[in-house]
């Protein structure tokens, strides 16, 4: 359900390294949680991004969330699909529904993000709670 | 401090089923079972069953009931007969909309009151404010179920379930007869722009009523509906719902419901403001909109026309069985013509919309 290979947040984006690029989506709890995603607004490729700020938004039949950069830096490239697709996010969250892809200005934000260990450990509380 | 939500006598079904729960006008109530959309388009194409027994019942009794029921709503009673439903506003002085309700009328001297659950009290003090001796008001919210069946396959799927012949109950009519064995009221309404009923039952036998209604439901394939799709269900419909699109700072004339105002009746709380307001002419009026791009407006986002800003958006969401989306907005007369060009703030940013005619959806006859 959470990739190993990659990071979290507690907003639920997940961010997966590919050397100084990061891709960027959120994560199958989040998916579930949203339901029929039916908009993902993105950034323009060239945004300077920062970190746990808010670079897009995802929205379901009733409401609008906003999306949190994991990393700062700049945008490179934006999943361009999901604007006829918004579905994709529901139905792949780590493959076809990415959304960004952001080259980091600074990897240690990175290495600070939960591990998938941690960010299940953290849902379970909360389901608990 | 957080007040303890109400629940339906059908909590622990909807749990049961998996129901995502939320609060709704002081109700912990399902806003969806699966999804949205789907429950949305299972209404559409086939048929769908909602709890919604946090709606208020109010039993008016007595040989003054028409008096007072006239006094207080703004269509006119006088004209239904035994079995008849009346939907309605209900004004204050100045033709603001206390609630929109349905009137249900048993006898002569006996009628019911089905009011939006967020309104029970209040409509409980204005109805106690205005009523005279001869008329006895009851509350029967808390005893009173409510299920609804809405979609193309409602009716066959109903007379499953009783010996009543469903096609003999039109529209906007109802009966009392028995559903899987259980007194029931039978009403031909519904909040969806389908074909459907609303069956109003003992809270008690509220739970025996859902699992046979869901038996037959299920039988042919269709599903429980939570309040997210019946939402945009009525907003396709162009149903107004009370705390978004009307409330007391609107009026019936400004929201597009001249049809349920009976000037000639005789007088009614707030037909003297509503007399004026058409005789100075509407300043504005609830308009349907589509967005033009993928954007979704919602409640609250600022209309603009021209650079200026000339309203709000009061109800927004996207619409599954058109695939676009969809608002309704309070827009000055002067610019509420068919396929004007309006612009939607959302998130700091200007999306073109352009004004339709409502209904947005029509359900095929």
């Amino acid at each position: 359900m959470f990739p190993a290979d990659l990071k979290y947040m507690e907003s639920h984006e997940w961010a997966r390294r590919e050397g100084d690029i990061v891709d960027v989506g959120v994560s199958d709890y989040a998916q579930a949680e949203i339901q029929d995603v039916v908009y993902v607004e993105l950034p323009e490729v060239g945004t300077i991004l920062e970190q746990h700020k808010a670079f897009g938004v995802i929205e379901s039949v009733k409401a609008a969330f906003d999306l949190n950069a994991p990393v700062s830096g700049e945008v490179i490239e934006i999943n361009e699909e999901l604007e006829d697709a918004p579905e994709l996010v529901n139905e792949a969250p780590y493959d076809a529904g990415w959304m960004i892809k952001i080259r980091m200005s600074d990897s240690d934000e990175l290495e600070a993000l939960m591990s998938a260990r941690e960010y299940q450990v953290m849902i379970e509380t909360e389901e608990n709670e | 401090m957080t007040e303890k939500l109400n629940r339906t006598p059908l909590y622990d079904v909807h749990k049961q089923l998996g129901g995502r729960l939320i609060e709704f006008g002081g109700w912990e109530m399902p806003v969806q079972y699966s999804s949205i959309i789907d429950e949305h388009l299972a209404v559409r194409s086939n048929v769908g069953m909602f709890d919604v027994s946090h709606m208020g019942e109010l039993e008016i009794r007595g040989p003054e009931s028409l008096p007072l029921i006239q006094k207080l709503i703004a269509n006119d009673a006088a004209k239904l007969v035994d079995g008849q439903v009346l939907y309605t506003p209900m004004c204050t002085e100045t033709g603001g909309i206390v609630d929109d309700l349905l009137v249900y009328r048993f006898a002569a001297d006996r009628y019911m009151l089905v009011v939006n659950a967020s309104n029970i009290k209040k409509d409980l003090e204005w109805i106690h404010t205005h009523s005279e001796t001869g008329v006895e008001i009851e509350n029967r919210s808390d005893e009173t179920a409510l299920v609804a069946l809405q979609g193309r396959n409602a009716p066959q799927c109903l007379q499953t379930l009783t010996d009543v012949d469903i096609s003999t109950v039109n529209y906007y009519r109802f009966t009392e007869g028995k559903v899987a064995g259980i007194p029931t009221v039978i009403s031909r309404t519904g909040y969806t722009g389908e074909i459907g009923f609303e069956l109003y039952v003992e809270a008690r036998r509220a739970a025996d009523l859902w699992a046979a209604v869901y038996e037959a439901t299920n039988a042919i394939g269709g599903k429980p509906v939570g309040l997210g799709a019946r939402d945009t269900l009525r907003l396709e419909a162009r149903l107004c719902l009370y705390g978004n699109d009307i409330d007391e700072t609107t009026t019936p004339l400004e929201a597009g419901l001249r049809w349920t105002v009976a000037f000639d009746k005789g007088d009614f709380i707030g037909r003297e403001a509503l007399i004026w307001q058409n005789d100075e002419g509407i300043k504005r009026r609830l308009m349907g909109f589509q967005m033009l791009d993928r954007s979704i407006a919602r409640a609250h986002h600022a209309v603009y026309h021209k650079d200026r800003c000339v309203g709000e958006v009061t109800s927004g969401a996207p619409a599954p069985s058109l695939k676009c989306n969809i608002g309704l907005a309070y827009l000055p007369t002067e610019i509420s013509k068919i396929n004007t060009k309006v612009e939607i703030e959302i998130r700091g940013r200007l999306h073109p919309a352009k004004v339709v005619r409502t209904p947005f959806y029509q359900a095929p006859i």
